[in-house]
């Protein structure tokens, strides 16, 4: 098996396996160390008897051993089943799968947008032609990356929709609600992804081969799009697992903001009622992404440096 | 957001394994215009969270319902609120808020790390792998979304604010310093305390410890912009200080209301984030570009 192609994919698949269980059972530890009863919690400002008492408990199988309980949990996340809602009384894959839309429409745009924008300015920047153009651009993607989202939100609310009226305040109807909260997600993103490929452009314009291609004529833009652009690029790809991080973590504080139905909404009014199913699985589903993402990213690294395949 | 530029840099290997000159010895340049503007800022942050009153005679809690929402001007340098509290001495009371929780979110989280990491690089391989998955299987989790939980079991407050992010960004610690001690463990200087018979706690207290722990406050400078970031959003969500508290995010998420008749209640705690994260990065990344030959 040592020379085996597939044995570097199969260990990053494995390990992304290990690690989803492990997130998996922090979030079910996480839910055991709730104070309080789960019957409470399933109870909540509804009728309460010992009578509903003894049907909940029968009814959530909460009466069986904490092991079986887990190997339950772990049971049906496989299968999909992310449990119940305290608070709505309905399947937590129902509620979430309505409200996954407008923040998916959300983290995507913002995505394209904050990525456009950092390989936009870090071309424009990278290298020695303008020195005033490159300080002024780092100093502005630093403030990008130090401003909290919901300030950037806030600006842009009261200049662009209080003062001109150009965007709704609130709202997902159509496409101009989306303007605001996209640029508002992407910002940060661009901030600190022009950074980092900005380093890698730099470190490209001093390789070999980009002064290979100089001599033979080539010119400074095709260099930069052809040339260092694809090295500078790699580094960036690691930082996929992050962007889908920020990207949720940013929706919930967006969509508060903007007043955007959505993810974020729903894990927000789970926290505050301790409904702890909802914010398990956003969690859970937030770790399985992640996971997924930076295996798939470290599985385009195999395919495209055959250099890590040995290791 | 835990990974930034200084993911990238952050170089592993032991003073002893320097070679040629060190830092001390090497041209010093005089900082950049941006250090000394940082470095001031944060000095007067310092004074606003130790001494408020010498920058902001006034009691930030004070309502004068005959002032409210004023603008900025000479009277209220930063305003009034919608209760007519004044907003520049309720920023400046508000830093001691947003520094101690940085502050103590950053503490949690270097001294978990650096002690989970310490004992995952000095375990055996398999309790070291199972250390380095729960650091993996953590920083899996967005920052946010953790702390969500977290406030979920625990309530909301200052103290669930601090765990929920030190315990969120020690992945990152953890990670550097078990990758220093891997190194400094099979070093020379190691290998001759065990000759010469140094017991075990002595090993790692007075030789190991000191020599992996290097990169560190570099790395928790950054960090503490980033618990700041954390907690200013945390706040704004209403999972932090609560009212009438002058916490900057929660100063922001109040001040929300009256945006289209008063920006200035919100946008200008939130540049006060702003600034303080910003001041905080160029410190830090002066820092690393000064000692990076140091560690590397």
């Amino acid at each position: 098996m040592a020379g085996s192609p597939l044995r570097p994919v199969l260990r990053r698949v494995g390990s992304g396996l290990v690690v989803l269980w492990a997130a998996a059972t922090a979030a079910y530890l996480a839910l055991l160390a709730a104070p309080g009863d789960t019957v409470d919690a399933i109870v909540g400002e509804g009728a309460d008897t010992p009578q509903i008492r003894a049907d909940i408990v029968a009814e959530w199988g909460l009466d069986r051993p904490a092991v079986v309980q887990y190997l339950d949990y772990l049971g049906r996340l496989v299968t999909g089943d992310l449990g119940r809602s305290y608070l709505l009384q309905r399947p937590v894959a129902e509620v979430i799968g309505e409200q996954l839309a407008p923040t998916l429409a959300l983290a995507l745009a913002a995505a394209g947008l904050g990525v456009l924008l950092a390989v936009t300015v870090a071309i424009g920047t990278a290298g020695d032609r303008r020195p005033w153009l490159r300080r002024a651009s780092s100093g502005a993607e630093l403030l990008l990356v130090s401003t909290p989202s919901f300030l950037i939100g806030i600006v842009l609310l009261s200049v662009l929709s209080f003062r001109f009226g150009l965007f709704p305040v609130a709202g997902a109807h159509g496409f101009g609600s989306l303007v605001l909260p996209a640029v508002t997600l992407a910002l940060p993103i661009a901030g600190l992804l022009a950074q980092v490929l900005r380093d890698g452009l730099d470190r490209a314009l001093d390789e070999p081969f980009v002064l290979t291609a100089r001599a033979r004529g080539v010119r400074e833009r095709v260099v930069l799009l052809r040339h260092a652009l694809r090295h500078a690029s790699l580094p960036a790809v690691t930082l996929a697992g992050w962007l889908f991080g920020i990207l949720l973590g940013g929706a919930v504080i967006v969509e508060q903001v903007f007043g955007r139905p959505g993810l974020g909404q729903v894990t927000l009014a789970a926290v505050t009622a301790k409904d702890m199913p909802v914010v398990l699985a956003v969690v859970t589903l937030s770790a399985a992404v992640y996971v997924a993402v930076n295996t798939a990213a470290d599985l385009t690294y195999l395919l495209v440096d055959p250099r890590l395949r040995r290791s | 957001m835990t990974v930034t530029l200084t993911d990238v840099s952050t170089g592993v290997g032991a003073p002893a394994d320097v070679a040629g000159v060190g830092p001390a010895l090497r041209r010093r340049r005089p900082p950049r215009p941006g250090v000394v503007v940082a470095g001031a800022y944060l000095a007067a942050l310092a004074v606003a969270a130790v001494a408020p009153r010498l920058l902001a005679p006034g009691d930030p809690l004070a309502a004068d319902p005959r002032v409210v929402l004023t603008p900025p001007g000479a009277a209220h340098w930063f305003g009034t609120d919608h209760l007519g509290r004044d907003v520049w001495t309720r920023v400046v009371h508000g830093a001691a808020h947003s520094l101690t929780i940085g502050i103590a979110a950053t503490a949690v989280a270097v001294t978990a790390g650096v002690l989970l990491g310490l004992l995952a690089g000095l375990a055996h391989r398999f309790a070291d792998e199972a250390l380095s998955r729960s650091f993996d299987a953590l920083s899996a989790f967005p920052m946010l979304l953790l702390a969500l939980l977290f406030i979920t079991v625990a309530g909301p407050g200052t103290i669930s604010l601090i765990v929920a992010i030190g315990v969120a960004t020690l992945p990152h610690y953890a990670r550097v310093v078990r990758g220093q001690t891997l190194l400094v463990r099979r070093s020379g200087y190691v290998e001759q305390a065990i000759t010469f018979g140094s017991s075990r706690p002595r090993l790692v207290v007075r030789h190991i410890l000191p020599n992996v722990v290097g990169p560190v406050p570099v790395l928790a400078v950054i960090g503490l912009g980033e618990a700041i970031l954390a907690a200013a959003g945390l706040s704004f969500l209403g999972m932090g200080p609560q009212p009438p508290s002058p916490e900057w995010g929660a100063m922001l998420s109040e001040g929300r209301n009256y945006l289209q008749v008063a920006w200035w209640i919100s946008v200008l705690p939130g540049l006060a984030v702003t600034l303080t994260v910003a001041a905080l990065t160029v410190l830090g990344r002066h820092w690393q570009a000064r000692f990076d030959g140091r560690w590397s």
